[in-house]
């Protein structure tokens, strides 16, 4: 149906238009409008393109779920708005992660089976990496969130050999989605692999946000939000959803030139920033 | 679509996101990351795909798991812009 791609690249352009019209102050009500419409129009798009057959239980969800976000939104104190946005980003990483645990356990659904019955390799990778980076998202954004609630000290916690550990972790995920795009089957007996890959990155997520100071959270925020932008676009390549795909790539690039802004702003080290702490010195110590 | 032309939209859509920020002002950061973070519950179009496939029960409620998630993060999320930038307004107009 190409009408489907159509208005997903015309959500797709009203999201561009809500990213530029937040640079500016005379522009940046229009841009969150923008933003509004673009989310309105693919969220309608995919329901009524869909053959959906349980629309009611799906509309409940929505309304749950828009209830409870409506309600945080208006009784938060203005203070609070970088822990807010923290959390609402563990809520997109988690969701990415039950996506793609839905799509590994549906496949057949989301079309991405092969001749044999087994899912696409290709597929696999994106899956693996669709989950790992939700993951980390999530875990990630629950250590900032914690931290500038104040319910976490904000000091780092700087593990002995965390760089190893970091490193290790990050290479058993990778070998870990190697090996299950390269195994003859993917079916349940693989499903530890992806389980792993999950359970892995909910640690290397927590791992890499311990050892950043309060000081840098704000940076680490964005950061996070770029990896969300990621998954989404992990999932929108297995999905083979335009809507996904656009909207994914616009908000890790842009999530990760904003973090890396506003760095320069505070005059620190981007590398040791999104590395969790690499490189800290004292100074970036006592940030905390 | 074949990769190709998926992974085409997807670079493309990576240097537009690149371009677009570049110019924000400091003030209006905050916002900006809020407004991104709303934008990424485009996640919910997966969730909806998810939990509207029959076949399998688990991956129905886990969609659904996923669009209850989502869904805060879309009204949370403009919601929490929109009041803040209201905020710049007021001080604007003072």
């Amino acid at each position: 149906n190409p009408w489907v791609a159509l208005a997903y690249l015309v959500a797709g352009v009203f999201f561009i238009l809500a990213l530029r019209g937040l640079s500016s102050p005379a522009t940046s009500r229009a841009g969150n409008r923008n933003g509004m419409i673009g989310m309105l129009i693919a969220v309608v798009t995919v329901i009524v393109t869909h053959d959906i057959a349980n629309i009611v239980e799906i509309l409940i969800a929505i309304a749950i779920g828009g209830l409870i976000g409506f309600t945080i939104a208006r009784k938060i104190a203005m203070t609070q708005m970088p822990e807010l946005v923290a959390g609402f980003h563990s809520l997109v990483g988690m969701a990415a992660v039950l996506v793609g645990l839905a799509a590994w356990m549906n496949p057949g659904a989301f079309g991405i089976l092969d001749a044999e019955g087994q899912i696409l390799t290709v597929s696999r990778i994106e899956l693996g990496l669709g989950i790992a980076i939700g993951a980390i998202t999530f875990s990630g954004s629950v250590i900032a969130f914690l931290k500038l609630s104040g319910r976490m000290g904000g000091k780092p916690i700087m593990l002995p050999g965390r760089h190893v550990i970091n490193l290790g972790t990050l290479a058993a995920i990778i070998a870990l989605i190697a090996a299950y795009a390269m195994s003859a089957t993917a079916g349940p007996g693989e499903g530890w692999m992806i389980i792993a890959v999950a359970v892995l990155a909910f640690a290397i997520g927590f791992l890499l946000i311990i050892p950043i100071g309060g000081a840098d959270m704000p940076v680490v925020v964005s950061m996070l939000n770029s990896y969300s932008g990621w998954a989404a676009a992990a999932m929108g390549f297995t999905l083979g959803n335009t809507a996904m795909i656009i909207t994914g790539a616009l908000v890790g690039s842009s999530g990760a030139i904003l973090s890396y802004i506003m760095c320069r702003a505070m005059n620190r080290s981007f590398i040791s920033v999104i590395a969790g702490g690499f490189g800290a010195d004292d100074s970036a110590a006592g940030g905390g | 679509m074949d990769f190709i032309s998926v992974l085409s939209i997807f670079v493309l859509a990576c240097f537009v996101g690149y371009y677009v920020v570049w110019s924000v002002t400091p003030a209006l950061h905050t916002p900006l990351m809020a407004v991104t973070n709303a934008i990424s519950s485009v996640i919910i179009v997966g969730a909806l795909i998810a939990s509207a496939e029959a076949g399998s029960a688990t991956a129905k409620w886990l969609g659904l798991a996923a669009v209850v998630l989502a869904s805060i993060n879309i009204f949370g999320g403009f919601a929490v812009t929109e009041r803040m930038l209201a905020m710049y307004k007021k001080k604007d107009s003072k």
